[in-house]
């Protein structure tokens, strides 16, 4: 046994590219069985008619993505990109001071990380409905602001665009915060000093030093929340009501209520066809940025 | 009038407070190589960002003046003066053109004259700018880095030039022909350097004059050879290069010249120095060079004498050194002999060798009291 073994392990540290792969095997696997078959799947449902009762019937028709493009579908895609654009743009925005902060502090560093995680610990289902709680009419917000005076009547908040922005940008945020973070801790303190001393000011420091530098930071946090914004069907759901309809809550509903699975499965297609657009058009930005810069 | 005056600066860090810089006084000559010396934590590079204007001084001593106007308040980038950085500190994003270019575009220079300007730079340091003017600092060498960055600080054509510790990471031999350039460069231009460095070989080589630093303190300012020759310090005379110390107290012999007694009872002759009174404890300093070996019982007439048997024999290539275990007090000393060469005329000393260590009165040092 020992004898079998050690000629396993031996064998394969002579081949490094079969230990690589007996190394990749099981994630492949696991990868080959609970995404690509479902995927295929869902192809193969996409381009079928749909069943009577859910379901698909034999035959082939491109029907499904024909009517996606029909104009109330084509806005519930607008919207989408829209409201991740700017949920996106808001995470930058808002995240970016908070990463840099993060990053030049020495003593607190370990307590603000913790910090950023700590909505992690409770569910996100958990944490939207508390949302609600703090956006509806009666809600905290509005209960401030009329004592504060600062309204006569409580403010609409709940089932507005705005609900829904607010909803994904606190989701989202830590995944803007984390990458920008780590991108900005590696930067030399030095390189401001010299930039200093070369006569830039400090928003010339900003945007010709730690910009650039941190871009990869600020291409990988925007993908991880621009991504799953695209996706998202909770938050439009529970803080957007039956009006802020994303293609999250689209591909749910063919799903669930319409019993349409072959739709479904089509605006699934279209949702990864624009994930993976995004993907590949950041991928293409940050290796012009490398090319340009080299920036490590 | 000197380019830069720091009168009784200090700066302290943390809470509490603990001075890295205390009040510390000098003043710099236009044109010159000033070095500030010292080990880590002596407060060389805090001295030197305070004058580059990274830190500010604290609040009462008597402030920095940068070509005779009070430079406290001042940005790094009013105050006329380029720096380089132990880490280089090139932009990694930024070509070595862009990275000369980048204190000329800030400070609003026309465009058209620019790329002169830049390529006048990179030749200054001696690198060719049709090859390296659009290569990334990655692709450099730690030689070639140092050069973009002097290049950098340099094409602003500032009055002063910072360097901390700019040879720190390169190796030996470029170390040593980089020292020269730097030396030469600070001749040709006519700018004042400002140099920090823990490396005493490179100070002395370099500076015209050097202030060695000690805890936060000056502990001497002086010429190289003045610092090396004449150590007015404990500290300065085993910082820079080495040193044997003996303590004891003073004694006016009967001919009026001066003696120090050891604790072990030895009379050594002390150099003259006015101010001298009898029985104060004193510290002499004597270069391992500066001192000989003979055999036992013949010294030659008034010079220091002390007996010893031969410890270690270090072979050091242009010097050999000795050490000699002393026969009272159990004190070693080091005696550095120039190596006439060991396969040809061996030296006539082995371990064990019973020895007589000598030097002439004038070439041990009375040091102060730290």
């Amino acid at each position: 046994m020992r004898g079998l073994r050690r000629r396993l392990l031996g064998g394969l540290a002579r081949r490094p590219l079969l230990a690589g792969s007996a190394l990749l095997a099981p994630g492949a696997g696991w990868l080959a069985v609970f995404f690509a078959a479902p995927m295929l799947l869902m192809l193969a449902y996409s381009v079928m008619p749909r069943g009577r009762y859910a379901g698909v019937e034999p035959g082939f028709t491109l029907e499904h993505y024909r009517r996606f493009f029909e104009p109330l579908y084509l806005g519930i895609l607008g919207r989408t990109v829209a409201w991740s654009a700017l949920a996106t743009a808001i995470c930058l925005l808002l995240g970016y001071p908070v990463a840099w902060v993060i990053a030049r502090s020495r003593r607190r560093r370990g307590l603000l990380l913790f910090l950023v995680v700590l909505p992690f610990w409770t569910s996100f289902l958990v944490r939207t409905f508390a949302m609600i709680f703090l956006l509806r009419d009666t809600g905290l917000v509005n209960a401030l602001l009329l004592r504060a005076g600062l309204v006569a009547a409580p403010l609409t908040l709940l089932y507005t665009p705005f609900a829904v922005l607010a909803g994904l940008v606190y989701g989202l945020l830590p995944f803007m915060v984390l990458p920008v973070y780590a991108s900005l801790e590696k930067l030399d303190p030095a390189l401001l000093e010299a930039a200093e001393s070369l006569g830039a000011h400090p928003a010339a420091r900003f945007f010709r030093v730690v910009l650039p530098l941190s871009l990869p930071g600020v291409i990988a946090g925007s993908l991880l929340v621009f991504v799953p914004a695209l996706g998202t069907f909770v938050t439009s759901d529970l803080l957007g009501g039956a009006r802020q309809v994303m293609i999250g809550n689209l591909v749910q509903n063919q799903f669930t209520v319409a019993r349409n699975w072959p739709f479904g499965s089509a605006a699934s297609f279209v949702l990864m066809a624009l994930v993976l657009v995004s993907v590949l058009l950041s991928l293409r930005l940050r290796e012009r940025h490398a090319g340009e810069g080299g920036a490590r | 009038m000197p380019i830069v005056e720091f009168t009784r600066v200090s700066k302290s860090f943390g809470a509490p407070p603990a001075r890295a810089v205390d009040a510390v006084t000098f003043a710099v000559r236009r044109g010159e190589f000033f070095s500030l010396l010292g080990p880590s934590g002596c407060g060389k590079t805090t001295t030197l960002r305070l004058l580059a204007g990274f830190e500010e001084p604290d609040p009462g001593g008597g402030g920095i003046r940068i070509a005779g106007e009070p430079a406290c308040g001042k940005r790094p980038y009013e105050r006329r003066l380029g720096m380089v950085f132990q880490s280089y500190a090139l932009f990694p994003h930024l070509s070595v053109g862009r990275n000369v270019a980048f204190g000329l575009e800030r400070h609003g220079r026309p465009a058209a004259e620019i790329p002169g300007r830049v390529a006048a730079a990179l030749e200054m340091v001696r690198l060719d700018p049709a090859v390296f003017t659009a290569r990334r600092p990655a692709e450099l060498s730690g030689g070639q880095r140092q050069r973009v960055a002097l290049a950098r600080a340099l094409v602003l054509q500032p009055e002063i030039l910072l360097l901390d510790e700019p040879l720190g990471a390169i190796d030996l031999k470029l170390r040593k022909a980089m020292q020269l350039e730097l030396k030469e460069l600070n001749r040709r231009l006519g700018i004042t350097f400002v140099y920090v460095t823990h490396d005493q070989d490179e100070a002395l080589a370099m500076s015209d004059r050097i202030a060695v630093m000690d805890r936060g303190r000056i502990a001497q300012l002086g010429s190289p050879a003045e610092i090396y020759e004449s150590p007015r310090t404990a500290f300065v005379a085993s910082f820079i290069g080495e040193s044997n110390l003996l303590g004891g107290k003073t004694e006016r012999r009967k001919d009026g010249m001066w003696e120090m007694v050891t604790p072990t009872g030895w009379r050594l002759a002390i150099p003259e120095r006015p101010g001298l009174s009898e029985g104060v404890a004193l510290r002499l300093a004597i270069r391992p060079e500066w001192m000989d070996l003979g055999p036992p019982g013949a010294a030659p007439s008034g010079a220091n004498a002390l007996a010893g048997a031969v410890d270690d024999v270090i072979y050091q290539g242009e010097m050999i050194r000795i050490l000699v275990a002393l026969e009272q007090g159990g004190a070693r000393l080091t005696i550095a002999l120039r190596n006439e060469g060991q396969l040809g005329r061996p030296l006539a000393w082995a371990r064990g060798d019973a020895v007589l260590v000598t030097w002439r009165p004038e070439d041990g040092q009375l040091l102060e009291e730290e």
